[in-house]
């Protein structure tokens, strides 16, 4: 028995105190940056924003979080009762299961997997099942409608991103997550970063981002002129709060993705003395803000698409786009000699 | 007993389970769930058996793709569960005749085990040693077995090819966007000035050219 525990259960107990240690962390750090987002979004608009609870409306986010918790759930009397429960859970848990493989620094990563690129690829390709479940079990024409709109543009931009992370594998050779951030450490510093090389396939993958959490100026998943508020319509109160909450922290996967792939991790922008003193968990959390402003100005600043322009510029202009860089990148590092053994 | 064997069980038995569950369900959709809970569940056996690479494409391509598709189209069924009901007796026969010639099958697979235990020693390993799984599979794939690799993806090629020639259809009447055209527009061609007299109005040939 002792030996049992030694080999099996003890891993498995510091593994289980790791992830509970990162969800608390990942948790709070979404309250603020849902803060920053409707600061930056009121800041644009030249409002204010939220500024009555807490010093600067710091606190905000926690009295939403109680608002919704403290409502009365309520489900439709027509609905498919377990699967209009389960759906918010589903989002909300595979949204959170993504962070099991993100190194946030050397050696920080719960799960340092072979290939940490495809199942964060996975387990995003998993959470459409969320948004079908709660359109179809709210038995409710808005809810579906938006359901079959939000599955068909997700998949659509899942295609473009799979090819913007082969480009990027080509150049590093492995997909292991740490393994890439590695492969972009140079005596360069942030042009040796894979934003430069691969600059179009880094606007590729950031607009591709946008589309595929559902953000600004795609969100026509929830499209409240058309759709009311798109495959929530019939959720209130903490289920409510699981589906914004897994949409949140999917936005944020997102903005660590990119990070990885193109922002070089958690290395310092110029590889010498005083910016290599400052830990490596640092200048990830600064790079994921910046990937995560830009996702915020664009809520802002750009209006939204109309649902035939989203899926040309998905098929007709990003796909031939992402395959021709593909191509070409792959050629290059051939023929340059730069491919990696 | 150790973490990889009880983790075994857990994913053969949540997959019998869900695998039943496709079968004996009502509703088609449920159904259809279950499916891919049955494929989650085969894509950790992947994982626990090595086959990291093959269980993240089967989530990716299965179960994030095709059986989305699947998905939709049940839900978009206007289904009569009574109805559906009805034929159960009428395909039961070859229902059964499928499932008697799997269980074959397995049995003869246990029994290949039985007669000789060292077949399963011949078998290649997800994991040859010192290469990642990734790798094997891609050594394999677009190095030994190359010129096949390359027929099958010609063969899906001009299946697809096929598949559109089929279904194409070019309608004269539909209205179609061009997209350059629509952005190429300027003031100049998009609008024009005209001076109508009072009582006369104005006449389709005043019209601008993009109207007409």
């Amino acid at each position: 028995m002792a030996e049992f525990f030694a080999t099996n259960l003890w891993p498995l107990l510091v593994v289980l105190g790791q992830s509970v240690l990162l969800l608390v962390i990942l948790l709070i750090a979404i309250a603020y940056i849902l803060l920053a987002d409707r600061k930056i979004w009121a800041a644009v608009q030249i409002r204010r924003g939220p500024n009555v609870v807490g010093p600067w409306g710091l606190l905000q986010s926690f009295a939403d979080l109680l608002k919704f918790v403290l409502k009365e759930p309520t489900v439709p009397d027509g609905a498919n009762k377990g699967l209009f429960l389960l759906a918010p859970l589903v989002t909300c848990v595979l949204a959170l299961a993504a962070w099991a493989v993100i190194p946030v620094n050397a050696g920080w990563v719960i799960a340092d997997i072979n290939v940490g690129v495809l199942y964060i690829l996975a387990v995003s390709s998993l959470s459409v099942y969320g948004i079908i479940m709660a359109g179809w079990s709210s038995n409710s024409k808005y809810p579906f409608l938006a359901a079959l709109r939000s599955a068909a543009q997700m998949v659509s931009y899942e295609v473009s991103i799979g090819f913007v992370v082969i480009c990027v594998l080509l150049c590093v050779g492995s997909l292991n997550l740490t393994a890439i951030v590695e492969a972009q450490d140079g005596k360069w510093g942030m042009l040796g970063w894979y934003w430069l090389p691969l600059f179009p396939m880094f606007v590729v993958f950031y607009v591709s981002a946008l589309a595929e959490t559902n953000r600004p100026p795609f969100d026509l998943v929830e499209a409240e002129s058309e759709l009311v508020a798109g495959f929530m319509v019939e959720y209130s109160s903490t289920p409510y709060l699981l589906f914004m909450l897994g949409e949140y922290v999917a936005i944020v996967t997102m903005c660590a993705m990119g990070t990885i792939l193109f922002l070089g991790g958690w290395l310092p922008p110029v590889p010498y003395a005083p910016f290599t003193w400052v830990p490596g968990i640092v200048w990830f959390s600064l790079k994921l803000l910046f990937m995560f402003f830009l996702f915020a100005m664009a809520k802002a600043i750009v209006p939204r698409y109309r649902y035939d322009q989203l899926m040309r510029l998905g098929w007709k202009v990003f796909l031939p786009l992402s395959l021709a860089m593909v191509v070409i990148v792959a050629a290059v590092l051939q023929f340059a000699g730069l491919a990696p053994k | 007993m150790s973490m990889p064997v009880l983790f075994f069980y857990l994913y053969a038995g949540v997959a019998i389970a869900a695998a039943v569950m496709v079968v004996v369900a009502r509703n088609p959709v449920h159904s259809a769930l279950f499916l891919i809970l049955v494929f989650v569940n085969a894509a950790g056996m992947f994982v626990l058996m090595g086959a990291e690479f093959l269980a993240m494409i089967l989530i990716v391509v299965y179960v994030g793709a095709v059986a989305v598709l699947f998905l939709f189209v049940i839900m978009m069924l206007d289904v009569d569960y009574s109805q559906l009901r009805e034929g159960f007796l009428e395909y039961l026969p070859f229902g059964l005749l499928i499932g008697f010639i799997f269980l074959a099958e397995l049995l003869l697979l246990a029994g290949g085990w039985m007669i000789s235990p060292t077949v399963t020693k011949t078998v290649t390993a997800p994991i040859p040693a010192g290469v990642s799984n990734t790798e094997a599979l891609g050594l394999v794939l677009y190095t030994r077995y190359i010129h096949y690799f390359q027929v099958s993806g010609m063969i899906l090629l001009v299946a697809m090819v096929g598949a559109i020639v089929l279904t194409l259809r070019h309608k004269k009447k539909v209205k179609r966007q061009d997209i350059s055209a629509q952005n190429a527009r300027s003031k100049e061609t998009a609008m024009a000035m005209r001076h109508v007299k009072p009582g006369q109005g104005l006449s389709d040939n005043d019209a601008a050219e993009w109207v007409r």
